[in-house]
């Protein structure tokens, strides 16, 4: 029993140190300038003023930021699930000259890593005329060839005899794809689905590399400039911090074990 | 028949197969071509030959920042997997409220690294932040942190007169700050990958351990430890390679970029630097190449002297 609430201990101590920041980014963002640079610091508010997150919206364009974060989130994802249900079908089911040697291109592709692809990937785009447009921010991350292998895995499990019986009836591969194969699919395309979502909304350095222009800017880019713009009022940067990670936590209590199973599975990261 | 079989496949690839060689595979060509060019947003392009590469070699700043890369990845790789390892083996007693920890440990890991940081160098402001608070109530008094350049070997070690200096001074206090955010940020991500694997070792191990009257630590260190070694190899290379592409945190924490005296600019910071706000494009790919190259040797060495020692059943 003893050693029960020894565990116990540690764990709740452990769980303090996780939400202190938490906990001090909420404080902070409901007091003013002059009792936030009180010290010792108070642990709560004086008062609950809601006047900070007022002002962060008007200070800076955070409305277009997060309708920016959201068209570029709807692009990419809506994409991916086009490509990658495609190729993940095409290299799971059909037979063609050099399948194999192809899908091993798109896994090495996985071995390079970010920083190699941001010079070069920023003239390619410039040469398109792409930079500071939705074209940069969406195209490039389009195909997700981790999407592809999580979904070929998936559809080489599925039984033989369903595409026997669907050929039988008539119907053609992208019939089968959208009427048989994606409704057995759904936990995996969830997974998919969170994925691009938080990795979009979390997003930062290629938004900032890509795009220059206030109006083209993203949660995250916009967030990371008003910190620069009002980096000394920090109740104003802890509401505005407060702001834009609410829909992601909000999210994540709802749907905690498709997250984890999403970042376990797709090993996500900014 | 087998035509059409053929036609569909192809075309089945196509949407992805476009994107992926257009932002994937030809990147890497023109990253290549540009290593060869003194290559800037303006003027005429250049051909340089090896001359990127040998600057590079000759570039203390370069070293520096991977020195700091170096420390950083030697601290926060091994702080993050061993606590991570200790959290998951307490959740793993059949403790009540495990549910309810394991959510709040994770929360970190959906918070984007940006507000993070933002709210990080808030609790570490030197003069009102709320980890000097907490000193003080314990009346330790409060440190510069992430304006402090101070090596914490050269701390450590003065009282002992020795006074190491440049890389051998460790990670600065303002690196140190930095290491503390990412293994709190990261923590979370470990432990339920951790939890997975100790998840997966069969009870009767343990029953043969306690049978043979092996302790709380032999048990842990004979049975669980070999058992959840492939969990932990899997964690020490993907942490590394989170490690090693921090860039965030730096933009946003540290003033000037990079740190007090430079200490905190990590290589993918001093490429950014170099690329887009420099832009000496050209020698920006130098830098990735020797990322590229670095992360991939440290992959490998990890891959022979950690591996040897995973046991996959």
């Amino acid at each position: 029993m003893n050693k029960k609430i020894g565990i116990h201990l540690f764990l709740i101590l452990a769980a303090f140190w996780m939400l202190l920041p938490f906990f001090w980014m909420l404080s902070t963002s409901f007091k003013t300038q002059m009792e936030a640079l009180r010290f010792p610091p108070t642990i709560f508010p004086a008062a609950l003023l809601f006047s900070n997150y007022l002002e962060a919206f008007r200070q800076v364009d955070f409305s277009r930021y997060f309708l920016n974060t959201i068209i570029m989130t709807a692009g990419t994802t809506l994409l991916v699930f086009i490509t990658s249900t495609l190729a993940a079908y095409a290299f799971a089911r059909l037979r063609f000259w050099g399948r194999d040697s192809l899908f091993t291109l798109f896994l090495a592709m996985m071995m390079i890593p970010i920083p190699v692809y941001l010079a070069p990937s920023y003239v390619i785009l410039s040469r398109l005329g792409w930079i500071d447009t939705f074209m940069a921010l969406i195209i490039p991350w389009s195909a997700n060839v981790f999407a592809i292998f999580l979904l070929r895995q998936h559809f080489r499990m599925l039984p033989q005899e369903l595409f026997d019986a669907a050929r039988i009836d008539g119907l053609n591969h992208l019939q089968i794809l959208r009427r048989i194969v994606l409704p057995l699919s759904k936990a995996i395309l969830v997974t998919i689905g969170i994925f691009q979502i938080v990795s979009n909304w979390n997003a930062f350095l290629w938004p900032l590399i890509v795009t220059h222009s206030d109006s083209m800017r993203t949660i995250q880019t916009g967030l990371a400039y008003f910190s620069q713009a009002e980096s000394t009022n920090y109740p104003l940067l802890c509401a505005a911090s407060t702001f834009t990670t609410a829909p992601l936590i909000i999210m994540y209590f709802f749907v905690q074990k498709q997250i984890m199973e999403s970042y376990s599975r797709t090993g996500i990261k900014e | 028949m087998g035509q059409r079989k053929n036609r569909s496949g192809y075309l089945f690839i196509l949407p992805a197969l476009a994107v992926i060689i257009v932002f994937r595979f030809y990147p890497i060509l023109q990253a290549i071509r540009m290593s060869f060019f003194k290559w800037g947003m303006a003027g005429p392009l250049e051909v340089i030959g090896l001359r990127n590469f040998s600057r590079l070699l000759a570039d203390t700043k370069f070293y520096q920042s991977l020195g700091n890369t170096f420390w950083y990845l030697v601290f926060v790789v091994p702080l993050t997997i061993i606590l991570s390892v200790l959290f998951a083996q307490l959740l793993n007693q059949r403790v009540s409220g495990r549910g309810i920890y394991r959510t709040i440990y994770y929360l970190p890991v959906v918070t984007s690294i940006v507000a993070v940081s933002v709210v990080w160098k808030w609790i570490f402001n030197p003069d009102r932040g709320v980890l000097n608070a907490m000193f003080s109530l314990f009346g330790v008094e409060g440190l510069k942190w992430l304006n402090d350049a101070r090596g914490i070997f050269e701390i450590i070690l003065a009282p002992l007169n020795i006074a190491p200096s440049g890389f051998l001074s460790g990670p600065s206090i303002a690196l140190c700050a930095l290491i503390i955010m990412a293994v709190w940020h990261n923590i979370g991500y470990c432990v339920i990958i951790a939890l997975a694997g100790l998840q997966n070792v069969p009870e009767q191990y343990y029953e043969a351990a306690k049978i043979d009257g092996a302790g709380n630590w032999k048990t842990f260190r004979h049975v669980t430890l070999p058992l959840i070694s492939p969990t932990i190899f899997y964690l020490i290379i993907t942490q590394s390679i989170f490690a090693f592409n921090t860039f965030t945190p730096v933009y946003v924490m540290t003033q000037p970029p990079g740190g007090p005296l430079g200490t905190t600019k990590l290589v993918v910071f001093y490429l950014y630097e170099q690329a887009f706000k420099l832009w000496n494009l050209g020698y920006a790919n130098a830098i990735a190449f020797a990322v590229f190259i670095i992360i991939f040797l440290l992959t490998q060495f990890q891959k022979k002297f950690i591996e040897r020692r995973v046991h996959y059943e």
